[in-house]
């Protein structure tokens, strides 16, 4: 079920303005990869490049390729729609639709793709919350909104929404930066449950987190205010918080700026 | 009371005060606004109330469901049945019409229109709003009425079947409550609009990337996102577009030929309006004609305010999915 990106050449732009650089890597399947590096660097303009979020802002493009696998996410006649079905996200701040149930927030993407069946829908409801570790807690209530929940909580019934359309790549945009300690650690777990199944990839400002939950460490830089970020190097996680190879990181991770 | 001394410590302490007295006079400020629309409201409910038991005790017919109006008569005689029939018909085919309409044009420039063409299309809109209700009066009387007889004819052979598109007297000019109904889209449409818009813009980015991240298409974003999120909203305009609905008077003295017969033909002329009665009627009534037109007044008072409540019933009962504790 999961599969391979390969990035190459790719830059983004906001309008004029240049925000990432010529990146090109390679996300193994079936593992985690975290990217991090100071604010501004990139790192989630990158992300949102690899499920063609990033065109939904008025005035992005993107220019490069993207392979999943043997498709590229840019050709000329892939539609963003079916990519982002393909390539799952899970967002920053907890988003549940505030105006659905719980079942109706993980039945969303679904119902979305055509599935119409009350017993497909049930099944897959509760493999997405037992998955998202989330079921125990709230299999009574799946009527009441998802809004009511804890922000842990409602960040991991998004986990859930966006694993019930079984995507081949998961991406995580700072997906704990909004949540407290206990919920984090969920988080944490729960990630490293999902990546034997998905191709991980997530963002953090938490270089712990990322050592702790990440197999591959990607940091990113960026050479002064208004140049484009750019990847700095990419490694087996171990090695980048022990020993990089470019200097940039060891002055990031050991704390000398950013 | 303040002298010139230099902004020491005691001077704190005095603009300390000061801002307490500012508190004070905004608390009490806002708190006469609250009183005096009560005191307002309470007011006109009362006068209304009060001239409306005067003519009442002295109406020789049922109040509500005699059909003539001639209080002014030996024997006075006058009844609502045509009047809120007239109005709740003419409101209720100008909110069909209108909110598909207004909630279309408020996506279009909330979230379709590139924002070069957004911009000046929603001060288009804005500027309907701001036409005098005689002016679209007069464009229905002259313009729409003229020009509707071939979609009525059509509708009386092709829907005629239903009944209420069935014209009995083929042949007279639509000014009929069909054609007000129309007017009065066109009139509440901006209102509408205009809050819809609104709320539609405010629908947090986080929640329509939710839906696009899901592979949602832009209109399944907007089923999944925009369009719940602003359901309350959407509520709300209409209700005001229904006020004005309710209420509209001289656009619909112009267009409508009143009579008092209740016909569910609503292509046929005929019938009437709260408003519209009380402005034919008012500068020719006598002083017990004008207590029988208050009590007409009263009356469609009463509705806006059921109407008003049914809506906030509505709002309030999905409180807890609403956008609010997102």
């Amino acid at each position: 079920m999961a599969k391979r990106i390969d990035v190459s050449g790719l830059s983004a732009y906001y309008g004029t303005t240049k925000a990432i650089e010529d990146i090109s890597m390679t996300v193994e399947p079936r593992s985690v990869t975290a990217f991090i590096g100071p604010s501004g660097c990139g790192k989630s303009t990158f992300l949102r490049t690899l499920n063609r979020m990033h065109e939904v802002i008025p005035g992005a493009r993107v220019e490069g390729k993207v392979m999943l696998d043997d498709d590229n996410l840019y050709g000329a006649n892939v539609d963003p729609v079916a990519v982002r079905r393909t390539v799952g996200m899970v967002f920053q701040r907890p988003n549940p639709f505030p105006t659905m149930s719980i079942y109706d927030n993980v039945a969303a993407g679904l119902k979305l793709a055509g599935v119409k069946k009350k017993s497909v829908l049930d099944d897959v409801v509760e493999k997405s919350l037992k998955g998202a570790n989330l079921w125990k807690e709230v299999h009574t209530r799946l009527n009441k909104p998802g809004a009511g929940l804890s922000g842990g909580q409602q960040q991991r019934l998004c986990i859930a929404r966006a694993i019930a359309v079984e995507p081949q790549v998961l991406l995580m945009d700072e997906p704990c930066s909004a949540l407290d300690p206990i919920s984090t650690l969920a988080v944490e777990d729960l990630i490293g449950e999902l990546k034997s199944q998905f191709t991980i990839v997530i963002v953090t400002h938490n270089m712990q987190q990322a050592a702790r939950v990440s197999d591959r460490t990607a940091f990113f830089n960026l050479a002064g205010v208004g140049q484009p970020g750019k990847l700095v190097e990419l490694d087996d996680t171990q090695r980048i918080f022990s020993n990089p190879s470019v200097q940039a990181t060891e002055d990031y991770i050991s704390g000398r700026f950013g | 009371m303040t002298s010139s001394h230099p902004a020491d410590a005691p001077g704190r302490v005095r603009r300390r005060k000061t801002s307490q007295l500012g508190d004070k006079i905004f608390f009490n400020a806002a708190r006469g606004a609250g009183i005096l629309l009560l005191v307002i409201m309470a007011a006109i409910a009362g006068f209304l109330a009060y001239r409306s038991a005067l003519a009442l005790s002295k109406n020789q017919g049922n109040f509500l469901t005699t059909f003539e109006w001639a209080p002014d008569a030996p024997k006075p005689v006058f009844g609502i049945a045509v009047l809120a029939f007239g109005t709740i018909v003419s409101a209720v085919i100008a909110m069909v019409i209108a909110v598909p309409v207004a909630i279309g044009i408020a996506l279009f420039i909330s979230h379709y229109a590139p924002r070069k063409i957004a911009q000046p299309f929603a001060y288009l809109v804005d500027l309907l709003a701001a036409v005098p209700s005689i002016v679209y009066g007069l464009w229905g009387a002259l313009f729409l009425v003229p020009h509707l007889d071939g979609l009525t004819s059509w509708m009386d052979q092709y829907l005629g079947w239903t009944y209420v598109f069935d014209q009995t007297r083929a042949g007279t000019t639509p000014r009929t409550l069909f054609t007000v109904g129309i007017l009065l889209a066109i009139m509440v449409l901006p209102i509408i609009t205009a809050v819809t818009r609104e709320v539609f813009r405010q629908v947090p980015r986080m929640h329509e990337e939710a839906a696009l991240a899901l592979g949602a298409t832009r209109w399944e974003m907007i089923r999944t996102s925009v369009l719940p999120f602003g359901r309350p909203g959407i509520i709300s305009a209409s209700m005001l577009g229904l006020g004005r609905a309710l209420g509209e008077t001289i656009a619909v003295a112009v267009v409508l030929s009143s009579n008092s017969v209740l016909s569910l033909h609503l292509l046929d002329p005929g019938g009437g309006t709260f408003a519209q009665n009380i402005a034919l009627k008012f500068n020719e009534a006598g002083s017990f004609g004008r207590d029988a037109l208050m009590a007409s007044g009263l009356v469609l008072f009463v509705i806006t305010l059921l109407v008003n409540g049914a809506a906030r019933m509505i709002v309030a009962r999905r409180k807890e999915y609403s956008g609010a504790n997102a």
